[in-house]
């Protein structure tokens, strides 16, 4: 019981809580509406390439229904459709690409942040971004040219020692005197190096942004309490910058798979499904659509725009997911990355 | 650490203590004609300045005069700027710390800080962060040891008995003047033998900040201070020797006046130390 000598201001009122408004400046609002108006239409864009996609996708998704999905070859001629075996290569080559340039990244994030003179940095940073200016078809050149004659080497010795390992195995004799070098080209492990190089860049501009927010009160303790560089980057650096690693990964995830141009030049089309990543032929979502709708017929064509679809989910799940970790976590507050 | 490391015994009297009672790792610190520049821009003038050890020293001055700038040249945070420059040298019991062949880390470790905002690693426990000088320095030791070490040193920094019971819990989730202490716990834990503390009280209530003061007391026969603060009744309270900072217009900071601080406040030679501690400017 309690016992009210002098009533409550208001007492008898229910308080709501009153609408705010104020008049805008005008120049606010022009910007207002204009910037509003250019992220709709960017949203409807990406809004209308999957409503089309999925709209094309659906005849084909009808005809073959779940055998899209569990079908491992690609022969129109015999209507015999699926994207079993080019998801499985999709994300064969994106895994590899993923193991070769993550740790490449994060040191290269770490080091420009945390390690690189100061005066190098802003160089260094430039550098970075302009791999990322590299269009891909140079890499694909580049890893079909340059690169794979001397990764196959490195895949013979992988299959050598570690064939034991499913993945690392090739069917034929790596010890051979005269060994089949074209058994180790145009492989999973050749389009992953090359696919790496270019999502380096955009994994390393994310992680490295991140790392830059770290706050300066808690990198001066850790040095002051007698830290390492390493100490820091351990103590301070890595745990703030958790969010943008996993993020900047995912999105370096989300542009491995879509792609294209420098998977298609390297590797050797194969439609099974195959683990081992040493040996020559596979193939990808991307790379069978580019190097198929060419000559398809109309309903070849709505199958290409099936799997099309498809990647488009992938990715746009994977890229949501990337934003959403690095919105979350504790460094995404700092940053818009 | 063993037990009868820890000051348990009545604040010592406001006095230069040179006594049995001195930790033999308390060091003496002695700038000589420290000059220092951000880029072009000269900050700091000809200072010198001899710190006794197991002493507590007050840098006082207006803003801007090149106080921090002095203290984190103590122990070559100052560096870590780009651009930063300065000349002179910083003796630790005798031994120049800008000499070739001295590591950043070695001369860190032996000269702590304390900063102006508490800045306990958010993401480590309170135990974590007391510990944290361990790690930062890849140093192992047994589970027994460390424990040991956290809770010495959280008794150092007087905060053992807040949060005794919670040592698992994450650093920031205490409170302002409870995470300034776990960071003086934390810089103790590496066993520095200078602690420099920059303005440590000036984003603190009043009863924390009387907490940190006691701390500091407890901790005056233990390790050589000094602290930077702009709080005359502060300066007065906790050191034995004041240093007075000005930096005249369009000059570089340099020290107008130093000396025993009873005589800096009740006695100053120089009139424009009598302006400043009696709140005439600044």
């Amino acid at each position: 019981m309690t016992v009210d000598l002098i009533p409550p201001v208001g007492a008898g009122r229910q308080a709501v809580p009153r609408k705010l408004t104020s008049v805008r400046e005008r120049s606010d609002r022009v910007f207002h509406g204009t910037a509003g108006g250019i992220g709709m239409v960017v949203l409807a864009i990406t809004a209308g390439i999957g409503l089309y996609l999925g709209y094309q996708a659906i005849p084909t998704l009808r005809h073959y229904g779940l055998s899209f999905f569990t079908q491992t070859q690609w022969l129109p001629e015999l209507d015999r459709i699926g994207i079993a075996a080019v998801l499985v290569g999709t994300a064969e080559v994106a895994l590899v690409a993923m193991v070769v340039s993550f740790p490449l990244a994060l040191g290269l994030a770490l080091f420009v942040s945390d390690y690189a003179p100061k005066w190098a940095k802003s160089w260094l940073v430039s550098a970075v971004d302009l791999m990322a200016a590299v269009p891909s078809i140079i890499y694909g050149l580049w890893g079909f040219f340059l690169l794979q004659p001397h990764a196959i080497l490195v895949a013979r010795w992988l299959s050598q020692y570690l064939a034991w390992i499913p993945i690392f195995k090739v069917d034929t004799d790596p010890n051979a005197a005269i060994w089949q070098q074209s058994r180790y080209t145009s492989s999973v492990f050749i389009a992953g190096l090359a696919v790496a190089m270019m999502t380096i860049p955009l994994a390393t501009a994310v992680m490295r942004a991140v790392f830059d927010q770290a706050p300066i009160g808690e990198r001066e303790a850790a040095m002051a309490l007698g830290g390492t560089r390493f100490g820091v980057a351990r103590t301070v650096v890595l745990p703030f910058g958790k969010g943008g690693i996993i993020g900047g990964t995912m999105l370096a995830l989300g542009r491995a798979l879509g792609e294209t141009a420098a998977v298609l030049i390297i590797i050797s089309p194969e439609y099974v499904i195959k683990p081992r990543i040493l040996e020559a032929g596979t193939q990808t979502v991307s790379a069978l659509i580019a190097g198929n709708f060419g000559n398809a017929t109309k309903s070849q064509l709505t199958a290409l725009l099936a799997a099309g679809f498809v990647l488009f989910v992938i990715t746009l799940g994977v890229n949501s997911a990337a934003a959403v970790i690095i919105r979350r976590s504790r460094s995404g507050l700092a940053t818009e990355a | 650490m063993a037990v009868d490391d820890i000051a348990i015994e009545v604040p010592a009297p406001r006095t230069p203590s040179v006594g049995p009672e001195t930790r033999p790792d308390a060091a003496r610190l002695e700038a000589v004609e420290v000059s220092a520049w951000f880029g072009d821009t000269q900050v700091l003038d000809d200072v010198s300045l001899s710190v006794p050890p197991a002493s507590v020293t007050a840098l006082i001055g207006p803003s801007g005069c090149g106080k921090s700038t002095f203290l984190r040249i103590l122990n070559r945070m100052h560096e870590s700027v780009l651009g930063a420059k300065l000349a002179g040298e910083v003796l630790l019991d005798g031994d120049d710390i800008y000499a070739p062949g001295h590591r950043l880390t070695d001369v860190r470790r032996q000269i702590g800080m304390v900063f102006q905002k508490p800045n306990p690693f958010p993401a480590m426990s309170i135990a974590d962060n007391v510990a944290a000088g361990l790690a930062l320095t890849s140093t192992k030791v047994s589970k027994a040891d460390r424990a040991d070490l956290v809770e010495s040193n959280l008794i150092r920094a007087g905060l053992w008995d807040e949060v005794k019971d919670r040592l698992t819990r994450p650093g920031a989730a205490l409170s302002g003047g409870q995470q300034q202490r776990l960071c003086i716990a934390r810089a103790l834990a590496v066993q520095p033998k200078v602690l420099l503390m920059d303005e440590p009280c000036s984003a603190l209530d009043p009863t924390s900040t009387r907490r940190i003061e006691d701390t500091i007391e407890e901790l005056r026969s233990q390790v050589t201070i000094v602290i930077v603060t702009h709080n005359m009744q502060q300066a007065a309270r906790v050191s034995e020797q004041a240093a007075f900072f000005l930096a005249e217009q369009g000059t570089p900071g340099a020290i107008v006046e130093s000396g025993p601080t009873e005589s800096l406040f009740d006695n100053p030679r120089d009139p424009r130390t009598a302006d400043y501690v009696h709140g005439r400017f600044g």
